[in-house]
Parts: structure tokens; C-alpha cells; sequence
């Protein structure tokens, strides 16, 4: 909403100054969302003539200006304009003077190898309009102002202030200023639109047609016979123009002068181009007519037209037809000036797509009670400046508006807000804001302003108060230090913890976004259903991630492009397996590219492998607290994975549910993904599929028990099937003796010289120890062929002699 | 000169030489071994004459420890000179690389949401969650935003179905639904997660984060909620004065509602929070609509609060001076290093949130 504090003076009393008005304007809830001042720069635009163009030498789309902008010097102008000619009366800006639009500072600048001093400015550098083809054209009557300042001397700063979609009120003047005098911001000046008296019918027939939701429940005109429509006179064109509106003709100017002023959205016809009468009904399926914006809109049934005979004439309350539309020729004009339901208008907007700003308006709700007050003040401005003969006002309704009434109690206020106002200044500020009051006992008998549909009960009252009282008289009251329960639950712990446990692993944390690209997302979205985002921002970015890689790879792909070769990131968040709340998965995803000890002078170089990321998920399951001689793993993998170097963990034997994989990704998808890297591989750890710890820390600590018994090592060399796993080893020795067997360690795998084909060979070390005494010769003796003997029945393996 | 005499003087000179390790030993075992000069000596003490015997053994003794110390001091010299040389040989260049550690980082706003976690902690506030995606209802409707209410313009919103029943939530005020639902009063959480919203540019991601608070008790009024943002604003920033401004606004859920500015000031093109005359937009806040209230089923007569919305990434970029939103989530791999965390500095409210 754009205002200036000179248009407010025209229902405001005040000497205050526009600082304290911007100040002021914040506090009571009218957001000022940006000041753009034009005083003094506006000076230097003026009005000027082009007195001979020629083809710029250099370039074939410029021409070189002669400008007269009346002084003695002609001014070389340098202008890319089509409609730049010989004869054309425009605006010119100087160097220095600052492009309202673009806000850059000319300067004498050279333009191919031409001095150009200043420029020849369009409508749209201007904030004149959204025209941008060419520069502003202006009629033979400036002739006499060229060299004179375009705008006009004592321009007031245009504020734009944003207003929340509950106080339509505030998109007219009018309502501005109501809140400012209630806030102590000056008086608001008196206002009765005298009533037209006429002895004219309105003698076009309006009818609203009774239908189930119609969207229009009062309709007011005025006829007004013999106008000549022309330019309008300066001090309208000026007023628009302040705010940032292009004029038109006097008729449409006027209409939206009222709706700026109060905020009441009038439109012209040309009542010639009505055809007997003005019929309000909804649309039928199919219907069609061209709106003002030059666009043929397809209209679905139900929506609240406004019809002649013929057809359409116009969208009611959103946009007018080009049929019935006024020209500089039109003699008879009807005024329209109703009522429509926000409901209604804001679901035909929203099926066409069409934002104007009657549409704005009336969605936000318009005062039921301004039809005629709107009618008189338009009527009467359109006869004195193109004269013609008004007709009486016509209003046809469905409804009578009802003014709400509610029951405040005053002790609410500090109940909600913390302090206290004596109750006159409570009444007061109602009454300045337009209230009926009437003190009942202990309540208020509240009578609500018909402009303010925004206010249906007690607390909408209690925010009225505050707010014009001013919110900084509420109190600071500090916080009281004190937990009742725990911050975090024992999930969010765990996420927490997971987050700084892989992140201490070497792999920096990504946050990433939640949707991606469908064939990023192809790749790794395994068995899972696509979801898919209806209105997306872009096609890049149109389905739900099904899995974290989609988005990591892609990132890892990035970087590797800016030169970097190895790279481990990682990402904790949401997955989605479905389109409903709750069917999404939290996992922690990492990835990792390249090699580990690239251009070391001290180690050996090689590629990150499957047993690096296997390192790092076995590790931050086992700090979180889980056991790892618990863990079963196999090589079950989704399709992404490499299906040979992957793997599937699992907290227990139980194999419920899969706690993570990990393993070398696929290198069918790094080829499509067209990735350059030595090895890629990466984790997902499913947090939703971890038990947490039975056991806390608390009972882990509490039980320290150690054995200074002696203990010893024996290595043992296994030859097995190739197929065989060396988990399996490991889990048959361990269940051998607990007591016994305190660990398990594979330290050799060996296939090639001496192995015979499809075997390997895989040495490992065992640590015996008792906690009872120093085992003998004959102890150790019998366990070594224990364990001999149950590895060999339960794996196939033979000791390697 | 006695035979002691000589074979002292003789052997003095011949330690005294330059030797190596064996020469010593051969020295050794020439004075000490079974036949040796010095044994053979001591074999004599018994023949010789009573009255002289007492001297001769005595002088004996005294020549023979003067040359074993002699001996051992030369061993150890010798040996010592050998280590020293040996030592010497393996000397490196200390001013190579050491062996590369690497850790990880960890993501500014995730350090934000612990920190902020860390502060509402304090005061009582406990953390709640709600899914990405959720229904119109918990969106929008219960929030007092029915449809066709314009405030919905103001959320462009991302739809997962035609019906438009299932989204994307614009913000984290639905955790405020469902924990209400869920749950008896009074209530004191926060809620921080991802949010959507169909909008893109420098200042705009279609995706950001905000944490919502909500407290609902018998007597919560506006004093409670700007003690409590005051509190928060000024733990978060880790600065002794702050600079606020309430200011009236409009949300459909709040009622009265506040946005909240910030007062800050610009020195070498940094942002300083808590001086200068500029204003900066933090957060939106007001006290809960009581029709929010009877559409989770508490009283309104009865219980009252305020509910309050921060957006995560605008908090950290204002106190880490960070400049382009877009580049939270664009994972450049020299951003997430320089603007990420290390793992090990969690936010604690003995040791403080940030070092």
C-alpha cells in the first residue's frame, strides 16, 4: 500500500513531521516497508524535445539525440529507444540525477564512442508505469513546459507500507489515518460525502440473480449521461502519480482515485455497451469474455459475473471486460460501486489465476457500507471534470449488512497483555478507531466498525488496545530458571549424538534439501514409490528425496568439478517413503570420494574402500552404545550399491530391522552421473530402525570387571571355500567357551601359491584367558583343539598344517 | 719402583689412548682376567712376608679400584660416543608434514538449533518434532487459517497432491498442534526443523529452518513472552545489551501478534547486534489465538500463552557473518569447512554456547 504523508493530510490533522509519521506508522502495526524519496531529485526531470535524431555511428540499434530541455545548449543524447524522433516531446534527466527505478546516478558517459549527456527516460525507469518499450511520450500540451520540472514542485515521499491481510481498512487512506489520530497522530479531519440529489432514475436495470453462493450480495450505480471523458486535471493526475499510478482518462482515474482514497473499488461501463440491463449471476461451464488485461479467460460455472444480454461483461469485483470498458469517446457511463463475498472472489482468482488490485481488496473484505458513499464522491468528481448529468443511486441487495456487536470485558486487557489503561482511555481509543461503545456494568457493549470484518471477539479488542497504546508499554517479565523435564528425549539424544559422532569421523555435515531431482533421485530410490512435489520450483527440483545419496552425489559431483578429489560428506535428516505426515525415515547418510593419503611423503597411497565406511558405521554404532560382537552382517544390498563390495548391519541375529548399509555405490551410477573419482562409497544408518541401548551408561560404568590372570594368544590358519565368511569363523570360535575366548581377530586372508583353487586361507588370532586361574599347557592344549575341531564341523575349514 | 707401580703407570698410559670397545676389553682382561696382572697380584699376597703383606695388599687394592673405574668410565664413554654417532645417523627432518588427521564439521545451523536448544533449555523449554510433511488441517486450518484466507497467499506453499490436502509445512507452527493434541497443559516447548516454501531468489530458499516455541499456562501474558525473547536474544548473540522493538503485526494463529526487530549497526561492512539505529526483523510472535486453543481441545478460559517463530538461518548468518542464505544448503565443500563446527565444541551452557 503506497500513501504520502500529503495525500494523508487530506484526512489528517497534524503538525507532526513525516519522521514522527514513519515512527508512528511501525508502532500502531502499519509496517513501513520502504521510503522512497523524491523531492529533491525530482527536480532535475524535465520536460524536453528531440529535435533531430541520427543513426548513432557505431552501433546500429542507437540514435544520436539533438534535445532541447530549454536552455541555450542543445544536449547530445545517446538513446536505444525505437520511438526516439524527430518532434517527440519526453522527459529528460541530466547527469546526476538518479533513476528513480534502477536508483543509478547518471554520469556523462560515453556510449560506443559518443558522448551522451544525461538520458531520455521510459515510463517504467520512472515508476510512471510498467511500460518499458521506449521512452515516455508525452502530449503536445508539455510543449509550453519544456525545460520545467516534470514533476511537480513540492513532492512528498512515496511510503509503501506493508498491511497484513486482516486490516483492509488500511489499503484507503482513510484507514491510515483513523489509526493515526487514534494513536494521538494528529485529528482525522470530518467526512460526509454529500448525498447526490438528483432527479434522474437510475434507469438501467440491475438485478442480482438469487443463487446458491452468490458472490454478490449488494450492488450499487449511478448513471451519469453526456460525459466528455478526457486527461485528467493536474491535481488528480499528480495524486495518482504520487503513489506510483499511471492516469488514464478522467473517468478511470477517478474510480481509482476513490478506491485509493477509502479504499472502495468502484468500476466504469459504457452504458451504450450494455445491453438493456445488468444481470449479477454465476457463470456457466464454459463461458468466456476478454478481461482489460487484453486476455481471454475460460470461466468454470459458479463464478460471480457481472452480465448483460449478450454475455459477460466482467469478472464482479476482480476485473472488467473489454467490451463494456470506457474510452475517451464514451458519452454514458454506470458506475458500479458493491459488494462481493472474499469467498467468491478469492476462489474465481485463484481458478484463473488473475491478481488486480479490486481482487486484493475485496478477498480482504471491503466496507459493506461504502457503496454509497463511494457513488457520491465519484458521480460528483466525474460531472465536474466532464460534466454530464447524474442519475440517482441505485442499490439492489440479497443481504442487509448487520453491524457485529460484542461484549468486551475490560479485565481481559491486563489479563492477556501484562499492564493496565485506565478504562477512559480504553474508550477512547474504541471510539477513535470508529466503535460504538456503551458501558454495561462491568463490560463494554461493543458496536464493531462495518470497515473492519477482521474483528469477531474479545481478544481481537485487546490487540486494538495494545496496539495503539503501544506495544512497548508491555512489561519485560524474565524467565524463571527452572527444568521440569528433560530438553531432549532419548531419540533426540541419539540423533544428536549420531550427528557429532560421524562428523568426528572425518566427514563434514551437509544440509541439503528435502526434494530433489527425479533422476538423481531414480538412481537410488531402489523399490521405493516417487513422490512427487505438484507445483515444484523448478523440474530440477520435483520429487522427494527417497534416499539421502540422490542429493549427496550430486553435491559430491559439484565439488569434484571445483578441483577437489577427495571429499566425505555427510547429511542427517529426512527421507520419504510416502506422500502422507510420518512416512519419513531419519537416516544419517554419508559419502566419500577419492583416496586416503593422496600425495603423502609418509604413507602409501590407496583408494577409500568399503572397509573405511565399514570402520566408520561400525565405530559410531559401537559410541552410541551398542555391542559389536552383537552385530550381524551380510551382504544383502539395495540395487544402488556395488553388489559385491556392500554390506547390511544388523544390531542382533535377530535380523529384524536393518540398522545400516554401507558399501562402494554402484558403478553403473557414477558412469550415468558422469562422476570422476578413484572409489565412491558411502553409509546410511536407518536412526528410526535403532533400538536404543538397553543399557545406559550408568549401568555400563557400574560394572568394571578384569582378570589378572595370565592370558595367551594362538594363531590359528584356516583353509576354507572361498564362499565361506570369515564372520562365520569368528562367530563359531566366540561361541565357544565366553569365559574363555576373550577375543577374536582375523589377521590374515590369503588366496594364490600353495591355496588350492576356490580356497583361502584365513589366519586368526585368539586370546585366551580365565578369570579364574593361569591356565596350563594341558588347559590351553585342550581349548586349541576345541577350537580347531568346531571350526572345521561348522565352516568346513581345515587347519593349515 | 715396585711391580705395582709399573704395571699402574703402564696401563694409565695405555687407557689413555684413543680405544675402541674391544681394545678396552682386551685392556680388561689383560689386568683382570683369571691370569690377568692385577689377579696374579692378589694370588702373590699369601707368599709374601707378614710385616709387608698388610701394605702391599692394601696399595694392591687401591691400584686395582683406580684402574677398574678408569676402565668402566672409558667403557661408558666409548659406548656413549657410539650411541651418540648412531643417534646422530638417524636424525630427520622435523619440518616434514605430519601424518594428516582429519575431522569432520559440523553444519552451522545444526550448531544454531543446539544452541538455541541449549539456551530455551535453561528456562525450562523442552525440544518437540513434527514430520516434513504434513496435512492442510495441521497447516494451515487449525491455525486459525481456514482456506480462502488471504494470510495463505502469504505461504507459497508446495503441494504433494492435486486436493492440496497434503504439503510441504510452510513453518513449524504445526508442532504446536500436535503437541497440544497430544498432550495435556500446560505446555513449554520448541520445536525446530525444516520448513518449505515455493520461493527462490538471493534472500529465499525453498527451504529454510525455523524453531517455534510455544508455552501455555494459567497466567502467560505478552510480559512473559518479551521477557522470555529478550532472554534469548541476548544468550544467543552472547552480548550484555540488546536493543528490541515489538511492533503490532498480524498472524492468523496469534492474537495479538508482534514481529520483533532487532537493533544493529554496520561497521566494516559487519553486522553489529545490540547498537546503532538500524532495525532488523527476527522473529514473529503474539499470543496463541484461542480458537487455535479449542481446535486442540484446550480451554481457552482457562489456559493462555504465546507461540513464537525464529528463522534458524537468518540467527546464524547474523552471528556468524554469514551472507548468502543459498549457500546453507549448496554444500560447497570450502563453505562447510569454513563456516562448519567442530564436532567437539557442543554448545553448553557451563562453558558457553560458542567459543
Amino acid at each position: 500500500m503506497k500513501i504520502t504523508f500529503d495525500w494523508l493530510k487530506d484526512h489528517l490533522k497534524t503538525n507532526l513531521k513525516e519522521k514522527n509519521l514513519l515512527e508512528q506508522l511501525t508502532n500502531i502495526g502499519l509496517e513501513v516497508e520502504s521510503v522512497e524519496s523524491l523531492s529533491a531529485e525530482n527536480k532535475l526531470f524535465k520536460v524536453a524535445e528531440i529535435i533531430k535524431t541520427e543513426k548513432h555511428p557505431n552501433a546500429d540499434r542507437l540514435k544520436v539525440c539533438d534535445v532541447n530541455v530549454g536552455e541555450k545548449e542543445i544536449k547530445k543524447v545517446v538513446c536505444g529507444a525505437e520511438n526516439a524522433k524527430e518532434g517527440l516531446l519526453t522527459i529528460y534527466a541530466p547527469p546526476g540525477a538518479i533513476i528513480p527505478k534502477t536508483k543509478m546516478k547518471l554520469v556523462v558517459a560515453k556510449i560506443r564512442g559518443v558522448t551522451s549527456y544525461g538520458m531520455l527516460c521510459s515510463e517504467f525507469e520512472l515508476n510512471l508505469s510498467d511500460e518499458s518499450d521506449g521512452i515516455t511520450e508525452l502530449s503536445k500540451k508539455y510543449k509550453k513546459n519544456i525545460g520545467n520540472s516534470y514533476f511537480s514542485k513540492s513532492k512528498s515521499n512515496l511510503i509503501d507500507l506493508s498491511i497484513t491481510p486482516n486490516r483492509p481498512d488500511c489499503l484507503g487512506i482513510r484507514g491510515v489515518a483513523r489509526d493515526l489520530a487514534a494513536s494521538g497522530f494528529g485529528k482525522l479531519v470530518d467526512f460526509k460525502e454529500k448525498k447526490i440529489h438528483s432527479k434522474n432514475k437510475q434507469s438501467l436495470k440491475v438485478k442480482i440473480n438469487r443463487e446458491n453462493d452468490q458472490g454478490c450480495t449488494a450492488f450499487g450505480s449511478c448513471l451519469i449521461k453526456n460525459v466528455k471523458n478526457s486527461e485528467s486535471p493536474n491535481w488528480l493526475k499528480e495524486k495518482l502519480v504520487s503513489v506510483g499510478q499511471k492516469p488514464i482518462s478522467a473517468i478511470v482515474d477517478v474510480t481509482n482515485y476513490v478506491m485509493l482514497d477509502m479504499n472502495r473499488p468502484l468500476h466504469a461501463y459504457d452504458a451504450d455497451k450494455i445491453e438493456k440491463g445488468i444481470i449479477v449471476r454465476n457463470s456457466k461451464f464454459g463461458e468466456e469474455f476478454t478481461a482489460l488485461d487484453n486476455k481471454l479467460y475460460k470461466l468454470e460455472s459458479g463464478m460471480c459475473v457481472i452480465s448483460d444480454n449478450k454475455g459477460i461483461l466482467g469478472l464482479g469485483g476482480i476485473i472488467g471486460g473489454t467490451r463494456s470498458g470506457t474510452e475517451f469517446n464514451t458519452k454514458n457511463i454506470l458506475l458500479e460501486s458493491a459488494y462481493f463475498e472474499p469467498r467468491s472472489i478469492r476462489n474465481t482468482a485463484k481458478k484463473l489465476n488473475l491478481d488486480t488490485d479490486a481482487k486484493f481488496r475485496f478477498e480482504r473484505g471491503i466496507d459493506p457500507l461504502s457503496i454509497e458513499d463511494g457513488l457520491n464522491k465519484a458521480a460528483k468528481l466525474i460531472k465536474e471534470i466532464c460534466g454530464g448529468e447524474i442519475s440517482k443511486i441505485d442499490i439492489q441487495k440479497t443481504q442487509t449488512f448487520k453491524i457485529k456487536k460484542i461484549i468486551f470485558d475490560p479485565n481481559i486487557f491486563e489479563k492477556i497483555t501484562g499492564f493496565k489503561i485506565p478504562l477512559k482511555k480504553m474508550i477512547k481509543i474504541l471510539e477513535d478507531l470508529g466503535f460504538g461503545v456503551k458501558k454495561e456494568k462491568k463490560n463494554f457493549k461493543l458496536s464493531i466498525p462495518s470497515w473492519r470484518p477482521d474483528i469477531s471477539q474479545e481478544v481481537d479488542i485487546v490487540e486494538e488496545l495494545v496496539r495503539i497504546s503501544g506495544y512497548d508499554k508491555i512489561n519485560y517479565i524474565n524467565p524463571i530458571k527452572q527444568r521440569k523435564k528433560s530438553t531432549l528425549n532419548k531419540y533426540q539424544k541419539l540423533f544428536h549424538f549420531l550427528q557429532r559422532s560421524v562428523a568426528s569421523k572425518g566427514y563434514l555435515e551437509a544440509i541439503t534439501w528435502s526434494f530433489t531431482d527425479k533422476r538423481f533421485n531414480d538412481h537410488f530410490r531402489n523399490k521405493k514409490k516417487e513422490i512427487k512435489i505438484i507445483n515444484p520450483i523448478s523440474s530440477e527440483l520435483g520429487v522427494l528425496r527417497n534416499s539421502i545419496f540422490s542429493n549427496l552425489t550430486m553435491y559430491i559431483n559439484k565439488n569434484l568439478d571445483r578441483g577437489f578429489k577427495d571429499l566425505s560428506i555427510f547429511e542427517i535428516g529426512p527421507i520419504f517413503n510416502g506422500p502422507n505426515p510420518g512416512e519419513q525415515n531419519t537416516v544419517i547418510c554419508g559419502l566419500s570420494a577419492g583416496k586416503k593419503s593422496r600425495l603423502s611423503w609418509i604413507e602409501k597411497d590407496r583408494n577409500i574402500d568399503v572397509f573405511d565406511v565399514k570402520r566408520d558405521v561400525v565405530q559410531t554404532l559401537v559410541e552410541v552404545g551398542y555391542d559389536s560382537k552383537k552385530f550381524s552382517i551380510d551382504s544383502k544390498t539395495p540395487n544402488y550399491y556395488h553388489p559385491g563390495k556392500s554390506g547390511r548391519l544388523f544390531l542382533s541375529n535377530e535380523k529384524v530391522q536393518t540398522a545400516a548399509y554401507f558399501g562402494e555405490i554402484h558403478p553403473n551410477i557414477l558412469k550415468q552421473i558422469d562422476m570422476k573419482t578413484e572409489s565412491l562409497v558411502g553409509f546410511e544408518i536407518f536412526m528410526d530402525n535403532l533400538k536404543l541401548p538397553e543399557k545406559t551408561l550408568k549401568d555400563l560404568k557400574a560394572k568394571f570387571s578384569f582378570s589378572d590372570y595370565q592370558k595367551s594368544e594362538r594363531d590359528f590358519a584356516f583353509i576354507v571355500n572361498k564362499d565361506v565368511k570369515a564372520q562365520d569363523l569368528i562367530d563359531s570360535i566366540s561361541s565357544i567357551d565366553g569365559s574363555l575366548v576373550k577375543n577374536v581377530k582375523v589377521f590374515d586372508v590369503y588366496e594364490g601359491d600353495n591355496i588350492p583353487e576356490n580356497q583361502k586361507s584365513i589366519a586368526i588370532s585368539v586370546t585366551i584367558q580365565s578369570s579364574e586361574k593361569t591356565l596350563n599347557e594341558d588347559d590351553l592344549e585342550k581349548i586349541n583343539n576345541l577350537i580347531i575341531k568346531t571350526v572345521e564341523n561348522k565352516t568346513g575349514a581345515k587347519i593349515r598344517s | 719402583m715396585s711391580d705395582l707401580k709399573k704395571i699402574k703407570d703402564e696401563f694409565l698410559s695405555k687407557i689413555n689412548k684413543k680405544l675402541n670397545i674391544s681394545e678396552i676389553n682386551q685392556i680388561k682382561s689383560n689386568l683382570f682376567g683369571k691370569n690377568g696382572l692385577i689377579s696374579t697380584q692378589f694370588k702373590k699376597i699369601g707368599s709374601i712376608k707378614a710385616s709387608e703383606r698388610k701394605k702391599f695388599a692394601s696399595d694392591l687394592n687401591i691400584i686395582k679400584d683406580e684402574l677398574q673405574d678408569l676402565i668402566s668410565s672409558k667403557i661408558n664413554e666409548v659406548e656413549n660416543a657410539e650411541i651418540n654417532k648412531k643417534l646422530e645417523k638417524e636424525k630427520i627432518d622435523i619440518t616434514l608434514p605430519e601424518r594428516s588427521f582429519v575431522r569432520g564439521k559440523i553444519h552451522p545451523v545444526s550448531q544454531t538449533i543446539d544452541e538455541i536448544s541449549s539456551i530455551f533449555s535453561e528456562i525450562g523449554f523442552s525440544v518437540e518434532e513434527g514430520p516434513d510433511v504434513e496435512n492442510e488441517y495441521n497447516n494451515f486450518t487449525a491455525l486459525n487459517t481456514p482456506e480462502n484466507h488471504p494470510a495463505r497467499d502469504m505461504h507459497d506453499t508446495f503441494y504433494l497432491d492435486e486436493k492440496k490436502k497434503k504439503l510441504l509445512r510452510t513453518h513449524t507452527s504445526p508442532v504446536q498442534i500436535r503437541t497440544m493434541l497430544k498432550d495435556k497443559p500446560p505446555f513449554k516447548i520448541i520445536a525446530p526443523g525444516r520448513t518449505y516454501r515455493s520461493d527462490s531468489d538471493q534472500t529465499h530458499s525453498p527451504m529454510f529452518h525455523q524453531v517455534e516455541g510455544l508455552h501455555i499456562d494459567k497466567n502467560i501474558n505478552m510480559g512473559h513472552l518479551k521477557g522470555c525473547l529478550n532472554y534469548f536474544i541476548k544468550e544467543f548473540f552472547e552480548v550484555d545489551k540488546i536493543k528490541m522493538r515489538f511492533r503490532p503485526s498480524h498472524f492468523p494463529f496469534t492474537e495479538p501478534s508482534a514481529e520483533v526487530d532487532i537493533g544493529y549497526e554496520m561497521k566494516d561492512g559487519k553486522i553489529i547486534i545490540g547498537e546503532g539505529n538500524q532495525w532488523l526483523e527476527i522473529l514473529g510472535c503474539g499470543m496463541v489465538h484461542p480458537n487455535v486453543l479449542k481446535n486442540v481441545k484446550v480451554n481457552p478460559t482457562k489456559f493462555q500463552g504465546y507461540a513464537f517463530g525464529i528463522g534458524i538461518d537468518r540467527l546464524a548468518m547474523l552471528k556468524y557473518g554469514i551472507n548468502d542464505l543459498r549457500a546453507f544448503f549448496d554444500c560447497d565443500y570450502r563453505w562447510l569447512n569454513h563456516f562448519g563446527f567442530d564436532p567437539l565444541d557442543v554448545p553448553t551452557n557451563y562453558r558457553g554456547l560458542s567459543r
